[in-house]
Order: C-alpha cells, then sequence, then structure tokens
C-alpha cells in the first residue's frame, strides 16, 4: 500500500468515540470476581453481628464445624492468631481493628466468624447455625450525644468518643502548632451587617456499586506465592496491604482487579474480608473466594458522607461575604478504614468556595459511633463542604433579597488572581468562575425561569429555583498529599507486528480510561484506535501504580502515559531515521507511517519499523534493540476544576412530594479527552447528587438497627426520578500537566446536591422555610407546609 | 440469593401443581417470585419445595368472556399493563399494573402472586376490591369462587388454603374507575393507593366502591365514603365532602421510615380525592 493509499486517520483526542468497554459490559462477556473458577476452590461466608453493640461472651460453632462440606470454621479470636489488627491510611491515633471481631461487636454487621466450606450454600448454612452469645451494651448513635456527658464508650481508651478530637484550619489557625488566633475572626463577625447561622446535616449515604465486593485469593504452597482477585478500585495498594498483612514479601503477592463494576469510592479501602480470605487461602494452600450479597453491602462495605456543621456566615449589606467559621462534627462509625479519618480534612480544605472570602476557620471533630465505618464516597468530604457553603451563600440571598447569582458573582475569585491560595490553604490552579456562571444562567434560561417560578407562586403553586457553584479538588495529588504517594506509572510497548499496547496504574472500573487512554497515544503516535490496548488492573501486569480515586485518573495517570509514551516515541525515532537514512528530528508520525517531514510518500510503516527494532540488523549505533519504555510522574499541586448546577423543583402542595423539572449543568473539567465520557461522567454524578439531596439516606435506630438494609427501603435514583440533564462545559486548563486536564469523575455531585436543597427551600420560602435537611422526603416538606416545621 | 436448600419441581398443568403442593407441607408456589424470592432471599421463608407454577398456559392470558373480563394468575403486570382488552374494557387495571414497581418487577410479577402473598402495600388489592372482582381458585378439594372483599383478610392473610391456587381474576368491563398513589420512593409500594369505582345513572351516583391499600395491615373497603358518594351528583363538592371524611375511624394506621401514621391519615384523604376525580372524568 502507498501512502497515498492509507486513510487519513480521524483526529481522536476531544472527540466522541464510542466506550470500548460497553459491548463487552452489555453482552455479558465481562469476567468479574464471581466469575472466576479455580480448580478446588472454596467458599467463605461471615457470620455477622446482628447487635449494634455488646460483648462476644461465647461462638459455638460446633454444629456449623459438623455440616457436610464445611473444611473450617474460625472465629475472631482463632483468626487473629493469625492475621494482626488492620492498618489504615491515616495519621490519627487509632483503635484495633481485627478483620474479624474478637472480643466486642461495634456494629450491625461486624463479622464475629467465618466459615470456609466446597460451596457458598453451605458455606451460608453453616454460618447460620453458628450460635453467637452477645452481651448488650448501650449503643452509642447520635454523635453529638456520643461526645458529651458521660456516653457509652465505642473503644476504650477514646474520651468522650472522639476519633480525631480537635482539629482547627484556615485564618488565625498556625498549621505548624495548631495555635488558634480568634481576633480576625472575632472582628469580621462583630463588624458585619448580616449574621447567617444554621446547623445543617450532610447525611450517610450507602455507595452501592451495582457489582458488591468480591475476592478470590489462591496461596500457591509449592510458589509461596498468593495471587489475589479483587473487585478494588486500586490493585497495587491491595497487593501492599496484603504482603504487609500476611508478613510477605511484595514480590510474593499478585494483586488483580478484574472487571470491577463500580465503586464510588468504597472500594479504595481494603477490607477484613480480604485480608481474611488472603489468611485463610494461605493456612489452608487452598484458594478461597468470598462474595458480598447485597444485604452484606449495605451493612459491612463503609459508608459515605455523615457530617453535620454549625455554619456561622458573616456579610456586608452588599452581599460581601466578609468571614465563614464552620464547627464540623463527622459520624465516622465504628472504626477508622483506609482514609476514613481523612475525608472530612477535604472538607476543611475546601471551605473557601470558588469565594474570595477574607476569613474562613473551621473546627473538626470526628465521632465514633455504632454504626458502619465511613471512607471516600464519590467527592469525598468536597460535596460535604460544598453543600455547607453553597447553603449558606443561598440563606444570604434570600436574607438580603438579593438573586443568588449574584452573590456568588459578588465574592467570586477573579479569573486574574489565579493561583489563588485560599484561606485553609488550597493552592486553586486555575479558574474562570464567572464564564461559567454566565453559561449556566444563559443555557437555563435563568431570569425566564424567575418568572415561571413568580406565575407559578401567584397560581398557588410551590415552585423554587435553585443554583449552586462548586470547587473541587481533584488530580490528587503531590505525595505530600497521600500516603500512598501521588504519582503514576505507566508503561508503553511497540509489538513486533507494530500494535501499541501500554499499561496504567490508574485501574479503571467504569470510568472508560481503556478508551481515552487509547484516544491519547494512537494520536501521540499517528496510529489507528484500534491499534492501542490499554492493559490495567494486575500487578502482575502493569508494574508500579497508586489506583483510580479523587478523580486522578486523566490529570495523572494521562500525564505519565504521555511521558512513557513520548520516551517509546523517539526510540522509534532513532530506528526509522536508520532505515529511511534521515535526521531523526525531521521525521513525523502521522497516518500510521513515519516519514520525511515534506515527503509523505517516503515513510516506512509503523509496523516495518517496530519489526526492524525488534530484528534490527544492523543496530543503529547507540540503540538498544526493542521499543518498550515506562514513567512515573506526579503533579507539582492538585488540580481544582468547577462549575455551576442549576435546578428547578415543585413541590405538590398536596402530598409534599418534590419533582425536578430542570436540571442544567455547566461543568468546567479543563481539557476534554472524550466529550461522551465527559458527559456520562456528569449524568452518574448528577444522578448520584441529586439522589443525596432526594431520595437517599441511611438511617440507623436508637438501638443502632440498619433500618434500611435493602433496597426496599434505600432508594438509588432510576431513571423516572430525573428529567433530562441540559448539559455544557468552558473549558479553563490547568498549568499542572501538560495536557491541561483536571478531571471529571466526581464533579457531579458536588453542585447538584446543594442546588436541589435550595431550589426546595426557595419553593417552601413562602412558608418562613429558611433550612431543610436532606433527604427531602415527602412528608417532610408537607409538614413544613403545615407550619409544623421539618 | 443464597437461600436455604430446596426442591424445584415444575407443574406442567393446574392439577399437578395442586398435586404437587398437597405433597409437601412446607411447599410454596413460585410464579412470578418478586414477593417469595426476597423473603427467601433473606432466609424469611425457607419453603422444602418450590413448584413453579410459571409455565402452565392455563393460568395465563386476558380474556373476554359472556360479558366478563378474567385475568390468568399468572399474566405479568406487564402484561396486564399493556393489555389493548383492559384499556379499552377496564382501564383502572391496566393504570394499576403500570404502576407497579418497576418495569423488572412488572416483567415478572404476576396477578395472583401479588394476591396470594397480601403485602399490606400492594397495589392489585385495593382495585380488585374497587372492581368487586372474584377470584376463581382450584385446590384438593376443586373449584370455589371468593370475592375480594372477602379473600383479604390481614397482613399477608388471605382465604386461601395450603393447597389451593388461584386461577384467575373476573370482573365486569368498567370506565368510570381509577387508581391513585402515593409512591414510596425505594420500593414503589404504595405509600397510600386508592381505587374508586362509581355507578352513575340519571346524573346520580347509584354505587360506589372504594379500596384503600398502605393504610393498614391489609387492603379494605371505605364504606363511609362510599355511602357519602351514594345518591349524590358526580360533582366536585361531592367528591371533596366524600375524600373528606376518607380513613376516619380508621384504626392501627401504618406508620414506618417512609411516612408517619399522621401523614398517612391525610395522604387517604388527598388520593381518595385523586381517585374520586379520576373516576369521574371517565363517566
Amino acid at each position: 500500500m502507498t501512502a497515498a493509499e492509507r486513510p487519513i486517520l480521524p483526529k481522536l483526542v476531544g472527540e466522541r468515540i464510542k466506550r470500548r468497554e460497553d459491548p463487552r459490559l452489555i453482552t455479558g462477556h465481562a469476567t468479574y470476581v464471581d466469575d472466576l473458577k479455580l480448580p478446588g476452590l472454596l467458599h467463605l461466608a461471615f457470620k455477622r453481628s446482628d447487635s449494634a453493640h455488646g460483648v462476644i461472651k461465647n461462638i459455638d460453632t460446633s454444629a456449623a464445624e459438623q455440616m457436610p462440606g464445611v473444611e473450617l470454621v474460625m472465629t475472631g479470636k482463632q483468626l487473629a492468631e493469625i492475621l494482626g489488627p488492620m492498618p489504615i491510611g491515616t495519621p490519627f491515633p487509632s483503635p484495633d481493628h481485627y478483620a474479624i471481631a474478637t472480643d466486642r461487636v461495634r456494629y450491625v454487621g461486624e463479622p464475629v466468624a467465618v466459615v470456609v466450606a466446597a460451596d457458598r450454600y453451605l458455606a451460608r448454612d453453616a454460618a447460620d447455625a453458628i450460635e453467637v452469645d452477645i452481651e448488650e451494651l448501650p449503643a452509642v448513635v447520635d454523635p453529638e450525644k456520643a461526645m458529651q456527658g458521660e456516653p457509652a464508650a465505642v473503644h476504650e481508651g477514646f474520651e468522650n468518643n472522639l476519633a480525631v478530637p480537635y482539629v482547627p484550619g484556615g485564618t488565625g489557625v498556625d498549621p505548624a502548632t495548631m495555635e488558634v488566633d480568634n481576633s480576625a475572626l472575632d472582628k469580621a463577625f462583630a463588624e458585619a451587617d448580616v449574621n447567617i447561622s444554621q446547623r445543617m446535616t450532610n447525611q450517610r449515604l450507602a455507595p452501592n456499586a451495582m457489582e458488591p465486593r468480591g475476592v478470590v485469593a489462591h496461596w500457591e504452597p509449592g510458589k509461596e506465592q498468593i495471587t489475589i482477585w479483587s473487585g478494588t478500585q486500586n490493585p497495587h495498594i491491595l497487593k501492599t496491604m496484603i504482603a504487609a498483612q500476611l508478613g510477605v514479601g511484595q514480590h510474593q503477592v499478585r494483586a488483580i482487579a478484574p472487571e470491577v463494576g463500580g465503586g464510588f469510592g468504597c472500594k479504595i479501602n481494603i477490607y477484613g474480608e480480604e485480608y481474611t480470605a488472603a489468611a485463610i487461602s494461605r493456612k489452608l494452600g487452598a484458594p478461597v473466594k468470598w462474595i458480598e450479597d447485597r444485604s452484606e453491602a449495605f451493612m459491612a462495605t463503609t459508608h459515605g458522607r455523615d457530617i453535620l456543621a454549625y455554619v456561622d456566615l458573616a456579610a456586608k449589606r452588599d452581599g460581601t461575604v466578609t468571614a465563614l467559621k464552620l464547627r464540623l462534627i463527622a459520624d465516622v462509625g465504628a472504626y477508622n478504614m483506609l482514609l476514613t479519618a481523612a475525608v472530612p480534612t477535604l472538607t476543611m480544605l475546601m471551605l473557601n468556595g470558588t469565594y474570595d472570602i477574607p476569613v474562613v476557620r473551621a473546627e473538626l471533630t470526628e465521632v465514633f459511633t455504632n454504626k458502619t465505618p465511613t471512607d471516600a464516597y464519590r467527592g469525598a468530604g468536597r460535596p460535604e463542604a460544598t453543600y455547607f457553603v453553597e447553603r449558606a451563600f443561598d440563606m444570604l440571598a434570600h436574607e438580603l433579597g438579593m438573586d443568588p447569582a449574584d452573590v456568588r458573582r459578588k465574592n467570586f475569585i477573579k479569573k486574574d488572581a489565579f493561583p489563588y491560595t485560599t484561606q485553609m490553604g488550597a493552592i486553586y490552579d486555575s479558574g474562570d468562575y464567572e464564564t461559567a456562571l454566565d453559561r449556566a444562567l444563559q443555557n437555563a434560561g435563568w431570569e425566564q425561569l424567575k418568572q415561571e417560578r413568580d406565575q407559578a407562586r401567584a397560581e398557588g403553586r410551590i415552585v423554587g429555583l435553585g443554583l449552586a457553584y462548586y470547587v473541587e479538588v481533584c488530580g490528587l495529588g503531590p505525595s505530600a498529599s497521600l500516603p500512598t504517594g501521588g504519582w503514576e506509572h505507566a508503561g508503553v510497548t511497540i509489538e513486533r507486528d507494530g500494535r501499541i499496547t501500554a499499561t496504567t496504574g490508574s485501574s479503571p472500573h467504569g470510568q472508560g480510561n481503556e478508551t481515552t487512554f487509547a484516544q491519547m497515544l494512537a494520536e501521540q503516535f499517528g496510529v489507528a484506535f484500534d491499534d492501542v490496548t490499554i492493559l490495567h488492573g494486575d500487578t502482575g501486569v502493569v508494574k508500579q501504580g497508586i489506583g483510580t480515586f479523587g478523580s486522578r485518573s486523566q490529570a495523572v495517570g494521562g500525564t505519565v502515559l504521555m511521558n512513557a509514551g513520548e520516551k517509546v516515541k523517539k526510540k522509534m525515532a532513532k530506528f526509522a531515521a536508520a532505515m529511511l537514512d534521515a535526521n531523526e528530528d525531521d521525521l513525523v508520525f502521522e497516518n500510521g507511517m513515519i516519514s520525511v517531514k515534506g515527503s509523505p510518500g517516503s515513510g516506512k510503516t509503523f509496523a516495518e519499523v517496530a519489526s526492524f527494532a525488534y530484528v534490527p540488523v544492523p543496530l543503529p549505533p547507540g540503540v538498544e534493540p526493542g521499543l518498550s519504555d515506562e514513567a512515573f510522574w506526579e503533579p507539582e499541586n492538585n488540580t481544582y476544576p468547577f462549575g455551576c448546577h442549576i435546578v428547578m423543583m415543585e413541590i405538590d402542595r398536596e402530598t409534599g412530594e418534590p419533582r425536578l423539572t430542570k436540571v442544567v449543568a455547566v461543568d468546567d473539567a479543563g481539557t476534554i479527552i472524550n466529550p461522551m465520557i465527559v458527559d456520562g461522567q456528569i449524568h452518574g454524578g448528577l444522578a448520584q447528587g441529586i439522589g443525596q439531596a432526594m431520595i437517599e439516606e441511611v438511617v440507623y435506630d436508637e438501638d443502632g438497627q440498619l433500618v434500611t438494609g435493602s433496597f426496599m427501603d434505600y432508594a438509588i435514583p432510576r431513571a423516572d426520578d430525573l428529567p433530562w440533564f441540559e448539559m455544557d462545559n468552558t473549558v479553563t486548563t490547568t498549568p499542572v500537566n501538560p495536557m491541561g486536564a483536571k478531571g471529571v469523575g466526581e464533579a457531579g455531585t458536588l453542585g447538584s446536591t446543594p442546588a436541589v436543597v435550595n431550589a426546595a427551600v426557595d419553593a417552601l420560602s413562602p412558608f418562613g422555610v429558611k433550612h431543610v435537611d436532606m433527604m427531602l422526603r415527602p412528608e417532610k416538606l408537607w409538614r413544613l407546609m403545615q407550619g409544623g416545621g421539618a | 440469593m443464597i437461600p436455604t436448600e430446596f426442591d424445584y419441581k415444575r407443574a406442567t398443568s393446574l392439577d399437578e401443581a395442586i398435586q404437587l403442593l398437597s405433597s409437601s407441607s412446607e411447599a410454596k408456589l413460585l410464579a412470578g417470585g418478586h414477593s417469595l424470592i426476597p423473603l427467601m432471599k433473606l432466609r424469611l421463608s425457607e419453603p422444602e419445595t418450590l413448584v413453579d407454577i410459571g409455565r402452565i398456559p392455563d393460568i395465563k392470558g386476558i380474556r373476554e368472556r359472556e360479558g366478563k373480563i378474567g385475568i390468568g394468575a399468572g399474566t405479568t403486570h406487564h402484561e396486564v399493563e399493556t393489555s389493548d382488552l383492559l384499556r379499552e374494557k377496564a382501564p383502572v387495571v391496566a393504570d394499576c399494573a403500570g404502576e407497579i414497581g418497576d418495569p423488572q418487577v412488572r416483567n415478572r410479577g404476576t396477578l395472583g402472586g401479588s394476591l396470594a402473598h397480601a403485602d399490606p402495600a400492594a397495589d392489585y388489592p385495593a382495585v380488585m376490591l374497587a372492581i368487586d372482582a372474584e377470584f376463581h381458585i382450584k385446590g384438593g378439594n376443586g373449584w370455589r369462587t371468593v370475592k375480594a372483599s372477602d379473600f383479604f383478610q390481614d397482613m399477608f392473610t388471605v382465604d386461601l388454603a395450603d393447597d389451593e391456587i388461584i386461577v384467575n381474576a373476573m370482573f365486569d368491563p368498567i370506565q368510570s374507575a381509577s387508581y391513585a398513589k402515593l409512591h414510596q420512593r425505594a420500593s414503589h409500594y404504595a405509600i397510600i393507593g386508592v381505587a374508586a369505582a362509581l355507578g352513575v345513572e340519571n346524573g346520580l351516583i347509584q354505587w360506589a366502591r372504594l379500596g384503600l391499600t398502605g393504610a393498614i395491615g391489609y387492603a379494605v373497603r371505605m364504606p363511609n365514603v362510599e355511602e357519602a358518594l351514594i345518591g349524590k351528583q358526580p360533582e366536585q363538592d361531592t367528591i371533596d365532602a366524600a375524600a373528606g371524611i376518607a380513613g376516619d375511624g380508621l384504626e392501627d394506621i401504618n406508620s414506618d421510615l417512609h411516612a408517619s401514621a399522621e401523614y398517612r391519615r391525610a395522604m387517604i384523604k388527598v388520593f381518595t380525592r385523586r381517585a374520586l376525580e379520576g373516576a369521574v372524568a371517565r363517566l
């Protein structure tokens, strides 16, 4: 084929290319953990606590042990002989947490014993046959009561259940000494024309990934190596932690995340079930599998959010915000997991919002309760910050009778002020908040919507408009900000046939990186999209990595992939230069050819050059054979994407049922590789953010029993809960990475939640309502309209 | 689902199903499975034998015969929802089916399963009461017929012996009937559901039947509302007055995470009015 006959390859980066992952995912050809079958595979089932809090007096496993097909039954005490307490990733003091409870249970669903049996059904039958005698203790349920007076203690040695007693931050706080100077704060509030003061909650949520957790562990006695397959967001962290817990070298552990059906943050943590599976596989010398069922997922997978705030805002009458103060109390549940204690610190970090507020102070306390532990959930701390700030700004707008958009615009950090260091210590990389606000107002038809709302109100209908603005910390992050290290790794190999195989430590579980990363590499090398394959999720294949969380894959994983690609491309140019008798700096890579600039007909095909690189006769001087290289890279700073979400809501006057009639989102994630995938990420984020505002809430009763233990009582958003989403983007690139990409995986959850509540409060304002806590239960709204309070 | 061990038997005929049902004291019928399987998943139900009646042709389908409409107990909610015959002859039944659960539930769940299970918040019972349906039931002792108003007895309790199977529901065609429902957003069961059916002649309401679900342990008629309607003109004032006493005197109103008893009481009136308005609109 001559160059003239070869097709001109289309542009790839920035194009709406369909996800290559989808055909296998939607036709049942994907391999999840539960699809794995190994010879001699045994199955685990956990006996879990029905009590929220109690002392384990006795566990009778005799009946279970005698059941046919049962290989082994272990209590927490027995397991503790071969498995120490679980490690966490935060520096705060933390109580010992064993994979299976040894002496006390501290939440409903905490494992108390494990059964190993020939199949999953037998294992469950045997787990049901275990008799557990628990002496009940009072359950600690309300975090504010838990930290005052003489409450029951969830853990010995943690007075008043304080997991993190007190962390101050912001204006007047010396970060080195934690000394607090209140003079600026006091002055701002004393001089304010308007003070807003409100207690707000950001309720507990269940992540509910479509695929529950699962693990297969296979210790091979002959090799003294373990392979562990897990539905995890970060196989390399899993490998590190499993090696540490088993007391083996990292060379003895291979961790594989096969297809992972969603994570939303709850699959960052390495769980007791994973450690237990690994330890038991080694003990028995046999492969074992554990698959979580949905009931377990509700009570044994980490929950998200659950933080309350006493918010105080000081402002001038013209809408200028002069100070913001938040007293934050996080209910972290029964134990510290991998990032539990760190999530609320991200709430603190982002309390400046998108605003140039001169005085911002936060004080954080984290409290243990007898509930499922919390950890990251889509947004992880930042949606909570956005919610508190955006509710407070909306309350100010209502108080002053100002347009909510105007209050925000008045206080925005201006476009030319970046990089901007906030009072909380974040350094915002770039931003153009007014442009995205204007776009959102224009797309929504804001002025007309206000008229429609007023018209509807005049007709006696209950209609409200809500606007919220967010900024998020993404692209995590320099190593100083992550205990795992804040870099990412990539490898790029040109195969002998000219196809490109790349590896990435960003292990996607729904983000579409097999597609976006292939778009980038194909464009970098000037080859066809179909000629690039992205491998991920297997520490035996991907040498190093951190993982996928904090909207970091594109900004960090994408950058390092380009860097690895550039190294290989330079080397490939040397081979091509030798073949073409040209200078390597004069070559162009395009349309599957490497040619001398200006004479495309003279070139060699990609496959010809690749083939030569592996059989280089003669070997060009100073060049090693082969085409493969790798790179590590970490950013100097996080990225700070932003956006504006607007919703319109109508509430049924008679029933209190809220219904969204309009959702408009303008998001700025910096450079976009694949707009279709970005739309999908925003779409899902909006749904989850709206879900939190309207229909999702984990509820415990006063005895610490989980009331919302199934989809019968815990709703997740369905298509008919949501209106059409009108989505748009502005593009403000980041200087933090060469692509200018900021990240988008969590963004949708940030603005939508406060926008929905702002709309509800706006709708209910004729009834004198100034605030309502989530979720927006119809009965709650109905009571507000009856004048009875929520 | 990880249930306890059970035997599975697929019946090919009604009589075989009855025989299988009689042969074990702990046998349960499996049709769409949308009530039974969630209970088995939680091990709240541990049947020894499942008798699958999902492929018995005699209990499926929607037919009109001798002026009556019959729906086979094995007919799915989706088939009811989309039935042209029902849309034409008894639209309230199709409307009700379309309000059940979500598409997955409607594609599997069956009329008979819903009636036999008698969840306190199920939709069908309210409508069956309002259209005065009768259920044809077959068991070891042969056939019998039970009126809907006698069938629902208490929470998860109906007039059905262990060896009996609901074969179909029969009712007269009806236009002037409507179902109004407040959805529980997680399960999409009814927090309150009201079905209203009206007979009007010479400009006056001759008879009225109102079925209420979600309010107490089982679906009930609302005789006080019915009496308030009879003999009146089908106008807004009549509806408002009748709906205004809906639920009055009803005791043991359900109260849960999703709705307090007080809220449910208020919603009985709201949804009674809406159901009556819907029925009048079809006169």
